[in-house]
């Protein structure tokens, strides 16, 4: 897998101008709040279209505004793991869970049974996420994108509504999970404590723009 | 003594057919009122002042003027009223299902309204999340958005519901005041009223009335607490 990202975007005085590419293995988006991350990864994931530019994903165009390509949402194929989880409310957590699964059932099945496994989830199946911590919210949202069939997998801050213990809960998840299912993914970070001990390639964003590309050797 | 209690038989018709009129007239406009309501909440897009404002003038209008609108547009004489007689075999003049359409009508508005308040409220951030997931727009409408606006969609119901059961303007107009077809409760209480005897019937109707609005909106009312303790536990 690769993902190669070429957008400039321009939102009042505040402009976004980043290229970059990644291999694969887990990349971190790190920076401080307020540097277009979660842009970025909204635009990854089709929910901001930027104003020029090209992303693509696996050598497939999801975006390309010099030929009008735009991939919509589900076509994209791009699992996301959102800083506030966003559990469907009037679903159970296997309900939730088995969501995606449905809708991409011809890019073959993600097993179940393993995810809820690594992911510690087998006695939260029949609760509703209203009853869930805030980590276990976490912890099924991460499955639910999972078991989606992604073809790329977008974290944005999945730790940062979370008390340290519950932090440090959810990285093993992550660490399990990125050498589990050997999918590749997109997370974003202000904390350098994360990134390193996650991320195989760290790409540093600040005010909307690159200012530093480095691989890393920790993981 | 006796006579308090014991219905006549122009009384039951109009208490069964006031029934089968409020529940065709809600069923039979939900699903326009749905496609309405997400049209309203969710759409962007020119003169949708205009159909706001269309659906709503039946609130606005006097009931007569919408009774007479309804009889010049699907009356036998009308060119829908004359297509549907020809080719489907079906009226609505001076025929219960008038009566219905009549009520639907009328209702209409409070149930766009309900529907459409419960769907703005809910998250956008879910949809989003059901589209990054796989859902198409209309998987997503019909696996997040409507599910949440369920008690929203309930109140809407039992609007219309209700506004049907009390309907009387707009249907006397459009399908007259037929013992048997058309006369429903409230053209049946106005009927008696006219007359010097009627005054036992009246009261009889109006309590029944009154105890037909109350089971509606306590059976709302449970429907609705269900629904959402269903979202929030």
């Amino acid at each position: 897998m690769s993902l190669s990202l070429d957008v400039r975007h321009r939102l009042g005085t505040f402009e976004i101008d980043v290229r970059f590419e990644s291999a694969g293995g887990v990349c971190a988006l790190f920076g401080p709040s307020g540097a277009g991350k979660t842009t970025l990864v909204n635009m990854i994931a089709g929910l901001i279209n930027p104003q020029q530019g090209r992303i693509v994903v696996s050598g497939q165009v999801m975006f390309d505004s010099n030929d009008g390509t735009n991939l919509p949402p589900p076509a994209r194929a791009v699992g996301y793991v959102f800083q506030d989880a966003r559990l469907f409310p009037h679903l159970s957590v296997q309900q939730n869970l088995k969501y995606g699964r449905w809708f991409s059932k011809r890019r073959g099945t993600a097993e179940f049974d393993k995810t809820v496994d690594i992911l510690g989830l087998g006695a939260l199946l029949r609760r509703k996420p209203v009853t869930l911590s805030g980590g276990e919210k976490q912890r099924v949202a991460i499955g639910r994108a999972l078991l989606s069939n992604p073809r790329l997998l977008l974290m944005d801050e999945p730790l940062a509504a979370l008390d340290q213990a519950r932090k440090d809960d959810i990285l093993n998840t992550i660490e399990k999970m990125r050498d589990a299912f050997k999918i590749p993914i997109v997370y974003v970070s202000h904390s350098v404590a994360e990134t390193d001990r996650l991320a195989t390639q760290i790409v540093h964003i600040e005010s909307g723009r690159v200012v530093d590309i480095r691989s890393n050797s920790n993981p | 003594m006796m006579q308090i209690v014991t219905l006549s038989d122009a009384e039951w018709s109009a208490i069964f057919l006031s029934l089968k009129v409020a529940l065709w007239a809600m069923v039979g406009s939900l699903p326009f009122g749905i496609v309405c309501a997400l049209v309203l909440a969710r759409g962007q897009f020119r003169g949708k002042a205009i159909l706001h404002a269309l659906v709503h003038l039946p609130l606005v209008l006097p009931p007569v003027v919408t009774g007479y609108v309804l009889l010049y547009s699907f009356g036998k004489k009308s060119a829908i009223g004359q297509f549907l007689y020809d080719y489907l075999n079906f009226s609505f003049s001076f025929r219960w299902t008038g009566a219905a359409l009549a009520c639907a009508v009328m209702g209409f508005p409070l149930m766009v309204r309900a529907i459409s308040l419960s769907i703005s409220a809910v998250d956008r951030k879910l949809e989003a999340a059901a589209s990054t997931l796989g859902a198409s727009p209309i998987w997503v409408i019909l696996t997040i958005t409507l599910p949440l606006a369920l008690p929203g969609i309930l109140a809407g119901m039992v609007l219309s519901f209700a506004k049907a059961m009390g309907e009387f303007g707009a249907t006397i107009t459009f399908v007259s005041n037929i013992p048997g077809e058309t006369q429903t409760l409230p053209t049946l209480i106005y009927t008696y009223t006219q007359v010097p005897e009627g005054d036992a019937s009246v009261w009889r109707l109006t309590l029944i009335s009154v105890f037909i609005s109350m089971a509606a909106l306590l059976v709302s009312e449970f429907l609705a607490a269900r629904a959402t303790g269903r979202l929030s536990t």
